[in-house]
């Protein structure tokens, strides 16, 4: 199977047993009008897909120990090893916060060592469990945001995609939702100012950026006025994490995306008194657990995201 | 001597018992990214003492920063003592959506 086969018209059946046999979950390339849901395929690219492909991983919660999963440092190494195992090696990681469960010392190191693994670069933005030590988030910019602006913000380039690292998880106001606050934006409207429009942009943060459950602080207070920076470019990627869960959106030229945990999986929105922990049969997590890895292919507006659970 | 000494400690334990009487410790509950009750009503001297039940750690966060707990795991409890009258809001400050207000009203012929 090749990623033409679509001019022929494979059935989304035939589609998903290919990606079964080849072992690399669910797949899906995010186009134009896609309605947000995992059953609407409308394209798929096979995993020998040319191009630039990155990974993202998110909410390792390292030290969580709780019934919804007794062993997250287990399933990240699993995580880990899926890692290792992909067909094509990634050009660097992104994580997406909360990497930690309680931003020990103890955490860090473990998250560190079990991600190191994977010999890949790794961007970081802190999550909210990621900066609740004595001193909020310096032990995450000591590891993780050397170099980085205000709490941890940044941007790089890397094969003509500018990358940009957002924190949405700092200085929240009660009743609120994440918040970037007045100087990350100023930052951000100055990084991609002078940028063509042309440059595919692909920025990531803890918490979505777009709205998806307010009543459970599932969404970022002022996400729009980032995403209005953003309106004169023609790919724009958004990769979040927090809600433990796939989510996709397409709006214009932006596909929102939030990417599994590797440690447990939350409900979905409303299905549950609270966004707690859910617990499920053991054989049942590794299904809900996984990673994303995202790939750009050059002349194509929209990226394509795999997303992998650990089983299944 | 020693029978007055006894008489005393006796008096002072029950100045100290109608203290406690009059400014009854109160419990606020953390379940279900909810605080519990979500507006609670005590006396002027209370203790206010809040439990994390969730899976999840969470903060109490006055909003004026009048009090403010570390982050509270799993059974972790934190607690304040209301000594001025007032309507305190609070919230955690990892999950803002989870609001509260202490009321703290006057003692019954205080001051």
């Amino acid at each position: 199977m090749t990623a033409h086969d679509h001019d022929h018209g494979p059935s989304r059946r035939k589609v998903l047993e290919c990606m079964t046999w080849a072992g690399t979950g669910v797949l899906w390339t995010v186009a134009g009008g896609v309605p947000a849901s995992l059953g609407m395929i409308d394209q798929a690219l096979a995993a020998e897909t040319k191009g630039f492909t990155f990974l993202q991983i998110s909410d390792s919660h390292m030290g969580f120990d709780k019934p919804a999963n007794p062993n997250a440092k287990g399933t990240l190494e699993e995580a880990i090893g899926r890692v290792k195992a992909l067909p094509a090696r990634p050009a660097f990681m992104i994580h997406t916060g909360d990497i930690t469960h309680l931003s020990k010392v103890s955490e860090f190191d473990d998250a560190e060592k079990i991600i190191a693994q994977a010999k890949l670069d790794v961007h970081y933005v802190p999550g909210e469990h990621d900066i609740i030590d004595e001193q909020p988030g310096k032990l995450y910019r000591e590891r993780h945001g050397r170099g980085a602006k205000g709490a941890g913000w940044y941007s790089f380039d890397a094969n003509g995609v500018h990358f940009i690292g957002l924190v949405n998880v700092v200085d929240l106001k009660a009743g609120g939702l994440g918040n970037l606050g007045a100087e990350q934006l100023e930052w951000l409207e100055d990084d991609v100012k002078s940028r063509s429009a042309s440059q595919p942009i692909v920025v990531f943060a803890h918490i979505p950026l777009w709205t998806v459950y307010p009543s459970w602080g599932w969404g970022t207070e002022d996400g729009a006025r980032a995403l209005g920076y953003l309106k004169k470019f023609g790919s724009v990627t958004v990769l979040n994490g927090h809600i433990h869960q796939v989510m996709q959106k397409v709006e214009g030229n932006v596909t929102f995306h939030t990417a599994r945990s590797t440690a447990f999986p939350q409900p979905a929105p409303g299905a549950a008194p609270s966004p707690g922990p859910m617990k499920v049969a053991d054989d049942k997590l590794r299904g809900m657990l996984g990673i994303a890895s995202v790939t750009f292919k050059q002349n194509e507006q929209r990226l394509a995201i795999i997303d992998t659970p650990l089983q299944g | 001597m020693f029978r007055m000494l006894m008489r005393g400690a006796f008096a002072a334990m029950l100045l100290l018992a109608a203290t406690t009487a009059q400014a009854a410790d109160a419990d606020v509950a953390i379940d279900n990214f909810t605080f519990g009750p979500q507006e609670l009503h005590v006396k002027v001297g209370t203790t206010v003492t809040w439990v994390n039940r969730d899976d999840i750690p969470h903060t109490v966060t006055s909003t004026t920063l009048a009090f403010r707990s570390k982050a509270l795991d799993t059974n972790d409890k934190f607690s304040f003592t209301f000594t001025t009258p007032g309507s305190y809001k609070y919230f955690c400050s990892l999950h803002p959506h989870m609001t509260g207000t202490i009321v703290v009203e006057a003692a019954a012929g205080g001051k």
